[in-house]
């Protein structure tokens, strides 16, 4: 048996190398990818991020260079940290935050100590760098904004969170990324792909050279350029007119679906989330809960729609027999049903559709909308069908686009009155959608859609921002059209009433010479909850439009709360919106010094004040003088 | 035929395994320890060139120790022995030191190490003595000879400061207990291993108290008990090799290898202490396991090795060389070599049982053992499994000497067992 004493210790020693072996490189072995090998510096190479250009070719946003300053913790020796901090302009408390962040993240990989520098720290502080063992120098490019307007739209870039570096392992502590707008919905075309040199280091941190002699660097790719379809003369010309209102306008193509202006009142600067300012500003913007100048009025805001309802239920009636153009109904000032009456400001007399939607009568259309729903005298399947047609138009739902932001609204079914009325369902219980309120609510830009597809006769265009990018064809979804339920010929008594709202109707008064425009107003009433009472306030100031009647070029909503009648705020921006945009000049100057001087801002503090207020036609404007107005952005740069 | 006849006596096993892995060794030295784009593969500034150039006059020794008789090493192994204890007296005169140890005669240039080539001598000594017709190894006053034979170059290597290859003597214990040695001794060194980690890991109070109660409970399991002595006597010396143990752990150890002990035992009880410990005490250890771990499965390609290249683990080309083969081959060149080194040891040891002659046999099992210890205790130690000792893999670590000392304690036993037909 001696012999087998080193047999076998050989065999029992093999056994637990292998095993150990097994336990060191596949049972925990962290296999280097390049990114955890500590033996390889690396060092990222930023491209320079796409430019955006509006519709016409105008440039609005571009690059400037900035500095970051990195640290790499395990790399850091004892440094004099008063110096440096001295160099930074930052306080000693924020430097240890700030590197225990870094510490935090990795000690490998470098994080942020301080962003944004500006040229002239730069300068000084590239000199003594090298005094300061594991900090470097992080090159990047931030934004310029060639403009003031557009906030809303164009969005801003800011430093990367946990969440989009756990989404998506591109992205690197310090990196940035879209935020907001174009930037955020377009953020893979504009940013490129960032390049990456590895080098090859010892035990020592020192560069020994290329690793794999450089045959694994990634050569950066440049973002690329992008144009957009807002028409930024129209949009800060509509910005202009929105100062002192809150509210949104959207103006759309209806031959191609594209966004010529999205305005969002209240807005802000976009240089002002530009960076080391960015978070100090973007931090007083959100906490503005009141005016929410971040939030997008024109695509998040959910209204009731008000009276430009109205022409869809014209459309659904036509399309389902329900109803000849030539038929009247007879008003008397309202609309009487069981022991129920919904008033009517039209004047009363005998409507027929054109002249319907001329005086806007709620009578008119409370008929209508009853006949729709109980057309087989079961107003359950009525209501189902109608919603089917008014979704066709891209209503209650998102429009699935390239917007970042976006709100569904709501077109009701019997579904969705399964609750209210789980047996019994009458055409009566929902007469207020006749008019546009009760339980339909929109966005300004679904109505801006609803409105070009009316333009169309019959079908739109999902409405986008992205006119081209460089080198790349635009998906189909923007190029196809999309066609509502309701068959040509029945838009036409539609457009006619639309077209005598603007000739003799509730907006004559704001005609353009020259101009065949096509529109319809709408008042809608609102409530607020203050101190837990339900207490209503003045009604929002809606319009929709298109033109020229034939062979339309623009179709716009506008919605500005609480500016009471349709053709007071909404209509007169609307129209002088349309002249910009056609004639690209404006006659009616009287028109454009009443709407700047005109404020909102004394109604919406109203509901804040403590005080009981009065609304509507008992409501005092605030007149602002019109030298406290600033001009228009002029037009080379734009610039307020 | 005659002529074809004499090759094939040679064992091609042996020969073959030895220059794979030989050259297996030299691409790693030579990943190890290039620097820059250009190889000279003879410069003689550059470890691998220098190496290269060692294993083509291996091949000239190699030659010369085949066409040697046979009967030659045997004959001559007295001489042989006693020529290489001087040349480690030698070096107490001539010696040059390298990293603290006086192992090394600068020969203008070049430096040997006779400790490496005192490994074959004194496998041949032992050979001669255990095969002589009037040793008894049975017998006590034969051991004591045994043991000087063997303790002499250990003691002198020793004194030189070269603990590890010290420890390559405890080799012979393996070819003792082969050719006879009382089981005594095996229970003995058992017990000395067993204790030595249960002194340092749990204190001297707990380990008494489990050697009481084995020693006693196995006493009293045994239907005729001897006398009462034996266990008591057995308890005794466990007392006094605890004893020992701690008092060479807390007072007689270098603080480098007093650490390097604490760290593989964990004996530290503040964590926190421990991880500092192991990043400054075992830098070596620490990095040399990220390497081996960072290569996965299949390594990350011949040269390709990031910390091979950055240089992350020191004296990476001599006793690390094995951290290159982790990262660059993985675990299935890893797996490779250990198997490789374990096939040659069997090998030898097969044939070593084969001999009928009972000098051949012991030589060859005592070049078999002294290959186990230097593969167990070398890559054992890269990996993490026993305290750092520095000692060479064999065909594998850079260094002539080493290359040369395997190559002739391998050699003289492929001739010997040549001439194993020869034999009476």
């Amino acid at each position: 048996m001696r012999q087998f004493l080193l047999f076998l210790s050989v065999i029992l020693v093999g056994v637990i190398f292998t095993a150990r072996l097994y336990y060191l490189q596949i049972h925990t072995s962290n296999n280097d990818s390049v990114f955890d090998d500590n033996a390889i510096r690396k060092v990222y190479d930023y491209p320079k991020r796409g430019f955006v250009y509006d519709r016409n070719g105008k440039l609005l946003v571009a690059n400037q260079p900035s500095y970051d300053v990195m640290v790499i913790p395990r790399e850091v020796v004892a440094l004099d940290t008063l110096e440096f901090c001295k160099l930074l302009k930052i306080d000693k408390a924020r430097f240890i935050s700030q590197f225990k962040k870094a510490k935090k993240y990795s000690w490998r990989i470098p994080s942020p100590l301080v962003s944004h520098l500006s040229k002239e720290d730069y300068a000084v502080l590239q000199e003594k760098m090298r005094k300061f063992k594991g900090f470097h120098i992080q090159k990047r490019s931030l934004r310029q904004y060639e403009t003031t307007i557009g906030a809303n739209v164009l969005g801003d870039i800011g430093e990367v969170n946990n969440r989009d570096i756990a989404k998506d392992d591109y992205y690197k502590m310090g990196d940035l990324i879209g935020k907001q707008g174009v930037e955020k919905s377009y953020e893979d075309i504009l940013r490129g792909e960032k390049g990456l040199k590895l080098i090859q280091k010892d035990r020592f941190n020192r560069n020994i050279g290329p690793y794999k002699n450089g045959k694994e660097n990634i050569i950066p790719e440049q973002g690329k350029d992008i144009t957009i379809t807002i028409d930024s003369e129209l949009q800060a010309y509509g910005e202009w007119l929105m100062q002192n209102k809150r509210g949104g306008i959207i103006a759309i193509e209806p031959s191609t679906g594209e966004i010529l202006a999205m305005i969002a009142a209240p807005t802000y600067n976009p240089n002002d989330l530009v960076g080391r300012k960015r978070s100090k500003n973007f931090n007083t913007l959100i906490r503005d809960s009141i005016a929410k100048p971040l939030f997008n009025r024109s695509l998040q805001g959910v209204y009731n729609p008000g009276s430009p309802f109205k022409l869809m239920n014209a459309l659904v009636a036509l399309q389902e027999d329900v109803i000849s153009t030539r038929e009247s109904i007879s008003c008397y000032d309202g609309y009487k049903y069981g022991n129920s009456f919904m008033g009517c400001h039209c004047g009363g007399g005998s409507r027929n559709m054109v002249l319907g939607i001329q005086k806007s009568c709620n009578a008119y259309f409370a008929t209508v909308y009853r006949r729709i729903l109980d057309k087989d005298n079961n107003a359950s399947k009525g209501i189902d069908n109608w919603s089917k047609h008014v979704k066709s138009f891209g209503l209650g739902n998102y429009l699935n686009n390239d917007l970042v932001v976006g709100q569904k609204g709501r077109i009701p079914d019997r579904k969705y009155y399964k609750y209210a009325y789980p047996r019994e369902f009458y055409s009566t219980y929902t007469i207020s959608n006749a008019i546009g309120q009760g339980e339909v609510s929109t966005t300004p830009i679904q109505l801006a859609n609803m409105t070009a597809a009316i333009a169309n006769r019959g079908y739109y265009y999902t409405p986008h921002i992205i006119k081209s990018i460089q080198g790349k064809t635009l998906p189909e979804n923007f190029t196809k059209p999309k066609y509502t339920t309701i068959d040509k010929e029945h838009f036409t008594p539609v457009i006619e009433g639309m077209f005598q709202v603007y000739n003799k109707g509730t907006a004559s008064s704001l005609q353009v010479k020259g101009l065949e425009i096509c529109g319809k107003t709408g008042t809608v009433e609102n409530y607020a909850i203050i101190d837990s009472v339900r207490t209503q306030l003045t009604d929002h100031s809606i319009f929709v439009a298109f033109a020229p009647k034939d062979n339309p070029k623009i179709a716009i909503a506008v919605f500005v709360e609480n500016g009471y009648f349709g053709s007071r705020f909404a209509g007169r921006i609307a129209s002088l919106m349309i002249e910009k945009y056609i004639n690209r000049t404006i006659t009616r100057k009287d028109l454009e010094e009443w709407l700047l001087t005109h404020s909102l801002e004394n109604e919406y503090a109203k509901p804040y004040s403590g005080k009981p207020f009065k609304i509507n036609r008992e409501s005092q404007y605030q007149v602002i003088p019109m030298e406290a107005i600033i001009e228009l952005p002029n037009k080379p740069d734009l610039k307020l | 035929m005659r002529k074809t006849d004499r090759h094939f006596k040679f064992d091609w096993i042996t020969i073959v395994l030895f220059f794979m892995l030989a050259s297996f060794g030299w691409l790693n030295i030579l990943s190890a320890s290039h620097t820059g784009e250009i190889i000279d593969y003879f410069s003689f500034t550059e470890f691998y060139g220098k190496q290269l150039i060692f294993l083509i006059l291996s091949v000239v020794l190699i030659t010369l120790i085949l066409s040697i008789d046979a009967k030659f090493y045997e004959r001559f192994s007295s001489i042989i022995y006693f020529a290489s204890l001087l040349s480690l007296i030698g070096l107490f005169i001539f010696g040059k030191s390298i990293n603290g140890a006086t192992s090394w005669y600068d020969l203008g240039g070049m430096t040997l190490q006779p400790s490496e080539f005192a490994k074959a001598a004194t496998a041949l000594a032992v050979a001669k003595y255990v095969s002589d017709l009037q040793t008894d190894i049975k017998q006590f006053k034969h051991q004591i000879r045994i043991f000087a034979i063997i303790i002499a170059p250990a003691f002198l290597i020793l004194l030189q400061k070269d603990a590890g290859s010290t420890l390559v003597y405890g080799a012979f214990f393996f070819v003792l207990y082969r050719e006879g040695l009382p089981k005594v001794y095996l229970i003995l060194g058992s017990l000395l291993i067993v204790l030595a980690v249960l002194a340092l890991k749990f204190g001297l109070l707990i380990t008494m108290i489990i050697a009481t109660v084995i020693v006693f409970g196995y006493y009293f399991s045994l239907k005729k008990k001897p006398s009462f002595l034996q266990p008591a006597l057995t308890l005794l010396i466990a007392l006094l090799i605890t004893f020992g143990v701690r008092y060479t752990y807390d007072t007689l150890l270098p603080f480098h290898q007093k650490d390097r002990i604490t760290i593989w035992l964990s004996l530290e009880k503040d964590a926190g202490k421990l991880a500092k410990m192991k990043k400054e005490a075992a830098y070596n250890l620490l990095e040399s396991e990220k390497a081996i771990s960072s290569g996965g499965f299949t390594g990350k390609g011949f040269m390709q090795g990031t910390r091979t290249t950055g240089k992350f683990v020191p004296e990476q080309h001599t006793d690390y060389i094995f951290t290159t083969v982790g990262e660059e081959w993985g675990f299935i060149g890893s797996f490779a070599v250990v198997l490789g080194m374990i096939l040659l040891i069997l090998r030898i040891l097969h044939l070593a049982e084969l001999q009928k002659s009972q000098f051949s046999r012991v030589y060859g099992y005592s070049v078999a053992s002294i290959l186990f210890i230097h593969f167990l205790i070398n890559i054992g130690m890269v990996m993490g499994l026993i305290p750092t000792i520095g000692i060479p893999l064999p065909m594998f670590s850079y260094g002539g000497s080493g290359l040369w000392g395997f190559t002739i304690l391998i050699f003289i036993f492929v001739k010997l067992d040549s001439n194993r037909i020869n034999e009476w």
